[in-house]
């Protein structure tokens, strides 16, 4: 009888365990945290997304320091959360060792390619998305000045800036950029304070349409640039709504798109791993437009960057990433 | 025991402890406001942290951390200067471990390359503390001011480093390729029997860091040294009038305290991370002063309050992973009221303690 007892309890907490483990994905955001208004945030979106079209709740959680990157990781794939989405490529690393030891859990990882059977790694061009804005901003500058500032001075903020300065270039042989990198620290993704100075220099020296690749601290050259009758251009998610009438374009980076489909995919048993490099044939960048800028976009600039779109995807415009050489020739 | 003065036992223990329940007591309420269990959240914290050998294992990998930063703000202390650079020194010290383990990983065991890492962090740590010292004892710019424009060169002067000199050709990250077996350090599972700490990145660091407080307790208390910083410390116009050199003693107590804070990145750098990356510090550094103002700036006193700290950390982690609701940034708040309550609000229950032990004592020494 005793036996009987524990067995009943014993079968009655693996199906417990079994419930509570059915589909649970989950996702660890970056430093950033996810209310970063940007790039976290378009993961957060994504997720939130996924759950109100399914009722599925995910788990997230936000890391403090580095070494809670493999911790987090770990403790989801421990306690039956699958599949794993990591966000930003800082994750790499505590990615490789943890996707090693829980070879049935599923991970997928943006903006970083990690070489294993359970991981799906997704990167984005944002090289392309930034080209196409970049058009946008010469055809739209009175002064033939442009700017551009940045977030914190790594490789993949450069990608963006030499995508742009093509697109310029190409679209206006003459046109002058400023380029203004504003920081060396992670505090450079949410400085909005000296985001709007360097906006500010920029619109001094001529430049009347500037893109920001920086996170919390674009949101001040979005406000300089509306302030002082110049255009802005958002990044990651759509902010043409920000200061409407004011911000040109925004070039998306579909983060949100990534995790949902993620999420889904797993949850459907589509499931695939191995790399996904999302550009504008993939839907995984591109430029928004809406009633907010609609006024903005003349039929002739609309005309020029699908025209630069459809000669992306086919190959024929090639735009430099920055990424492969580690310099950028314009 | 003189009048106003608590036995020592109380000072260094009981008034932590006082402090450190009030913290928590006011970190219930908050947790309380947002709607979560407060006994529950302390259950998970306290089980996160100390209930399981892995908890354990991050607890002490934080400590290790907390120790190295919080004994060089404690040195500077005794002279009576205040080291806010902690951060950018830890930091440069990362440059000088990785400097030593991308020199020599592929050619030699850990423990050849263990001596150099450290000099190299101890070395760069200190050089970064130099200037502020030099600064500060020649021309009176003061150290606190001086230290914190320097975690701010530290950051640039890394990031450029990381970025443009020492990154992987083709890589993102800015950070350094990984070291080979020859530049890490064993877990301390591997080196003391019969532990075991789970998947936790806990070193042997954590041996060097209870070295490093030995070492800290002998300078300042039994050398002349010590004696010539406590000291400055006390009362400098003394310390000239005995013939200590406020120039010698500045500089000198500086570039160990520099020293001890760059020894933190052995501990994440070649204990852990086994490479070095940007931004590795993320606040050890100013960590340590909590940690060095609740310790009493006594080795043993640091020990236990970087114990206290690594237990926020990683059960603070645990508890935002259990508890949706709390946030990192709440276990920023807890962690926040811990410090101001041991350091800032230091003095609020010792008039009262005073008035407990006076009333306690008083009876003891008439016969009953």
């Amino acid at each position: 009888m005793k036996r009987f007892i524990l067995g009943v309890a014993a079968a009655a907490f693996l199906s417990g365990t079994a419930l509570a483990q059915e589909f649970q994905p989950a996702v660890v955001y970056d430093l950033g945290g996810k209310f970063d208004k940007s790039f976290n945030e378009a993961a957060y979106t994504g997720a939130e997304k996924f759950k109100a079209d399914t009722g599925i709740e995910y788990r997230d959680f936000e890391i403090q320091n580095d070494s809670q990157r493999e911790q987090a990781l770990r403790n989801f794939a421990r306690r039956g959360a699958n599949p794993v989405v990591a966000i930003g490529f800082s994750h790499a690393n505590a990615l490789e060792k943890v996707a090693k030891e829980f070879p049935d859990t599923k991970f997928a990882i943006v903006d970083m390619v990690v070489d294993l059977p359970n991981v799906r790694s997704i990167l984005f061009k944002e090289h392309e998305g930034s080209y196409i804005v970049g058009k946008l901003a010469a055809m739209a500058s009175k002064t033939g000045k442009v700017g551009f500032v940045g977030g914190m001075d790594i490789p993949l903020i450069r990608k963006f800036a030499c995508g742009y300065k093509q697109g310029v270039k190409e679209t206006n042989s003459d046109a002058e950029i400023f380029e203004n990198m504003t920081g060396s620290t992670g505090a450079a993704w949410n400085d909005p304070v000296k985001g709007g100075e360097l906006a500010k220099s920029q619109i001094d020296k001529g430049a009347d349409v500037i893109y920001h690749a920086a996170g919390g601290t674009g949101l001040g050259v979005l406000q300089t640039a509306a302030d002082s009758g110049a255009l802005g251009i958002g990044v990651d998610s759509n902010q043409n709504g920000v200061h409407p009438g004011k911000v040109l374009t925004s070039m998306l980076k579909r983060v949100d798109v990534a995790v949902e489909t993620a999420f889904k995919d797993a949850k459907d048993g589509n499931w695939t791993s191995g790399f996904y490099t999302l550009g504008l044939a993939e839907g995984g960048v591109d430029w928004a437009l809406d009633e907010h800028n609609k006024p903005l976009i003349s039929d002739e600039m609309k005309a020029a960057v699908d025209q630069a779109r459809a000669d992306i995807v086919s190959g024929k415009i090639a735009v430099h990433d920055y990424m492969a050489t580690e310099d950028c020739p314009y | 025991m003189t009048a106003g003065q608590l036995p020592r036992w109380a000072d260094y223990i009981l008034m932590p402890a006082i402090n450190v329940a009030a913290a928590f007591i006011v970190s219930g309420l908050v947790v309380l406001l947002i709607g979560e269990n407060p006994i529950e959240a302390v259950k998970v914290l306290v089980w996160g942290s100390l209930g399981w050998n892995e908890g354990i294992g991050f607890t002490l990998f934080y400590a290790t951390n907390f120790i190295f930063t919080g004994l060089a703000v404690a040195i500077a202390f005794h002279a009576g200067l205040f080291n806010i650079g902690g951060e950018g020194q830890a930091y440069l010290g990362g440059l000088g471990v990785a400097l030593a383990c991308l020199a020599l990983d592929r050619y030699v065991p850990w423990w050849v390359t263990l001596p150099f890492a450290v000099a190299g962090a101890a070395a760069f740590g200190a050089a970064w503390a130099f200037i502020p010292a030099v600064l500060q004892a020649k021309r009176g710019s003061h150290v606190v001011i001086t230290t914190i424009m320097f975690n701010f060169i530290a950051a640039s002067l890394m990031v450029y480093l990381l970025v443009n000199v020492m990154s992987k050709p083709g890589s993102m990250q800015p950070e350094t390729r990984t070291f080979e077996d020859g530049g890490r350090l064993p877990l301390l599972q591997d080196v003391l029997p019969f532990t075991d700490f789970g998947s936790a990145p806990v070193n042997f660091s954590f041996l060097l860091a209870l070295a490093a407080c030995l070492f800290v307790w002998v300078l300042v208390w039994r050398t002349r040294l010590g004696y010539e910083i406590r000291t400055f410390g006390a009362n400098q116009t003394a310390a000239v009038y005995a013939g200590i050199s406020p120039v010698r003693i500045t500089v000198v107590t500086m570039l160990i305290s520099g020293g001890l804070a760059g020894m933190m990145a052995i501990n994440e750098i070649m204990g852990s991370q086994h490479r070095l990356l940007i931004e590795f510090v993320s606040g050890y550094g100013f960590v340590g002063i909590a940690v060095a103002l609740m310790g009493r700036a006594h080795p043993v006193g640091i020990v236990f309050a970087a114990i206290l700290f690594g237990m926020l950390y990683q059960g603070g982690a645990e508890l935002a992973f259990e508890m949706p609701a709390i946030t990192r940034d709440m276990i920023v708040v807890i962690q926040g009221l811990v410090i101001l309550f041991a350091g800032a609000l230091e003095h609020m229950f010792r008039p009262a303690l005073l008035r407990v032990f006076g009333v306690l004592s008083a009876p003891a020494g008439t016969p009953a």
